[in-house]
């Protein structure tokens, strides 16, 4: 579930909805399958990463601790 | 220019009810005296209470006897939680409640886990209804000494499947609690369960009052220090102006209840419809049909909640938000974590018998310009 990313995302210490914006900011500039690892310790992330990917159809592989890996699917 | 305020928090608080006003100045002047001593005006205050204790219960539908009132819906709770418990510790204990209940009653299970008890959590699905299955597998689990479900979302106003989970717990001989703060006074309470608790402000009666009824026949206890008042249920003295306001309110609110659900009903579906089609990028959550006739949650992405609350307070809308930066714990709506929706950009929007059709209209033309703003100062237009 935790496949090695090809980019980290350090979003540590900031509060969302920030995590998420920068994981929409970037993920569009990866190719398509590419793994983006979001490291984000604001607790609403757990929640709120998977909920963008679910609306806007990204494909979200799982959480480990504050390592949140979402894969580009379109 | 300051607009004109719209209130639109009745979960949190309703406006007092004409009602409730009436009577609670009646009873400043006629009530204040204790009602267990025996000379006259005491005598007066006995009354007055024995008979709110008369009208709640009839409109409850349950026994006078049966109904205790609370300093508080938060009291309340805690007290059908820890009195359950304790009533049935020799059946053991184990605590089932669902994912979204109430924080009072979330906190009153921490307090049982930390003192060696077991609290089980009964997931939801993405609109918010109960797991049925994990219910019944928690339920009939072993050493289960109380289950806990909220007859409605306090959050995002999903109707729970409270008969069926009544069902299930009185084939496991399990006693159900019910947290029907935002049920009683707006739709009637099904039936099956053996402690239930409501708020007097959220029917528009004043607020620290609340309700505990604990059926004939349940094994509960209280969980405090002895005090013969309330049936040895609640200690301390009721406030009792606001008690008789209350029980008069709650008459009021309940003969209206069918009427005001006709009315709010469609201005939630029109706020449902039309934020999810002029406000882009949001989430309306909760269960569409099964659902309070006066509440609608929405998060929208991208925006941060208390910014989004603060910009809707200038322009004059009271509201509240589940997200994370307007909770003092910084934590998401555990409510919205257990739905897996959306947490930032939080809205919740509550109607009140004073709510009119002009009011959630001017809420709705409002709503996308102070989003879009919002979106542009933040840099996220396009995203």
């Amino acid at each position: 579930m935790t496949a090695e990313p090809d980019e980290v995302l350090d979003c540590l210490g900031q509060r969302c909805p920030l995590p998420v914006i920068a994981l929409a900011r970037r993920l569009p500039a990866l190719p398509v399958g590419a793994v983006l690892r979001v490291l984000a310790d604001d607790p609403a992330a757990a929640v709120d990463i998977p909920a963008w990917c679910r609306m806007r159809d990204q494909e979200f592989l799982g959480t480990s601790g504050t390592a949140h890996h979402v894969r580009r699917r379109q | 220019m300051i607009p004109s305020s719209v209130y639109l928090d009745a979960a949190t608080a309703a406006p007092l009810h004409p009602v409730a006003r009436q009577a609670l100045l009646a009873a400043l002047d006629d009530g204040w005296a204790d009602p267990d001593r025996l000379y006259t005006s005491a005598r007066r205050a006995r009354q007055l209470l024995d008979a709110a204790r008369e009208a709640a219960a009839q409109t409850l539908g349950v026994r006078p006897d049966e109904l205790s009132f609370t300093s508080s819906g938060t009291t309340a709770a805690h007290s059908a939680v820890l009195g359950g418990l304790r009533g049935r510790r020799r059946a053991g204990a184990v605590l089932v409640h669902s994912a979204i209940e109430h924080s009072a009653v979330l906190h009153a299970a921490q307090q049982h886990t930390a003192g060696g008890g077991t609290a089980v959590e009964v997931p939801v699905d993405r609109l918010g209804r109960l797991d049925l299955d994990a219910w019944s597998t928690a339920v009939t689990g072993s050493g289960v000494a109380l289950a806990a479900l909220i007859a409605a979302s306090h959050e995002v106003g999903t109707v729970q499947p409270v008969e069926a989970a009544a069902a299930v717990c009185a084939d496991a001989g399990v006693p159900l609690y019910v947290d029907a703060a935002q049920m009683v006074g707006r739709m009637p309470v099904p039936p099956g369960w053996s402690v239930l608790t409501a708020s007097a402000r959220k029917w528009g009666g004043p607020p620290g009052v609340g309700l505990l009824v604990v059926r004939k026949g349940t094994r509960w206890e209280s969980p405090w220090p002895a005090d013969e008042r309330e049936s040895g249920r609640t200690p301390g003295t009721v406030n009792l102006p606001a008690v008789v306001a209350a029980a008069a309110s709650l008459r009021a609110a309940a003969a209206d209840a069918a009427a005001e659900a006709a009315r709010l009903t469609p201005l939630v579906d029109r706020i449902r419809s039309r934020v999810a089609a002029e406000v882009p990028d949001v989430e309306v959550v909760g269960d569409p049909e099964r659902r309070l006739p006066h509440l609608v949650t929405f998060s929208c992405l991208y925006v941060d909640g208390e910014a989004l609350l603060h910009a809707l307070d200038r322009r004059g809308f009271a509201v509240s938000s589940g997200s994370s930066c307007t909770s003092s714990t910084l934590r998401p709506s555990h409510v919205l974590e257990a739905m897996g929706v959306l947490s930032h950009g939080n809205v919740r929007v509550s109607l009140h018998a004073g709510s009119t059709e002009a009011d959630v209209e001017r809420f709705l033309a409002e709503l996308p310009g102070i989003v879009a703003d919002l979106r542009a100062e933040a840099g996220v237009v396009g995203l």
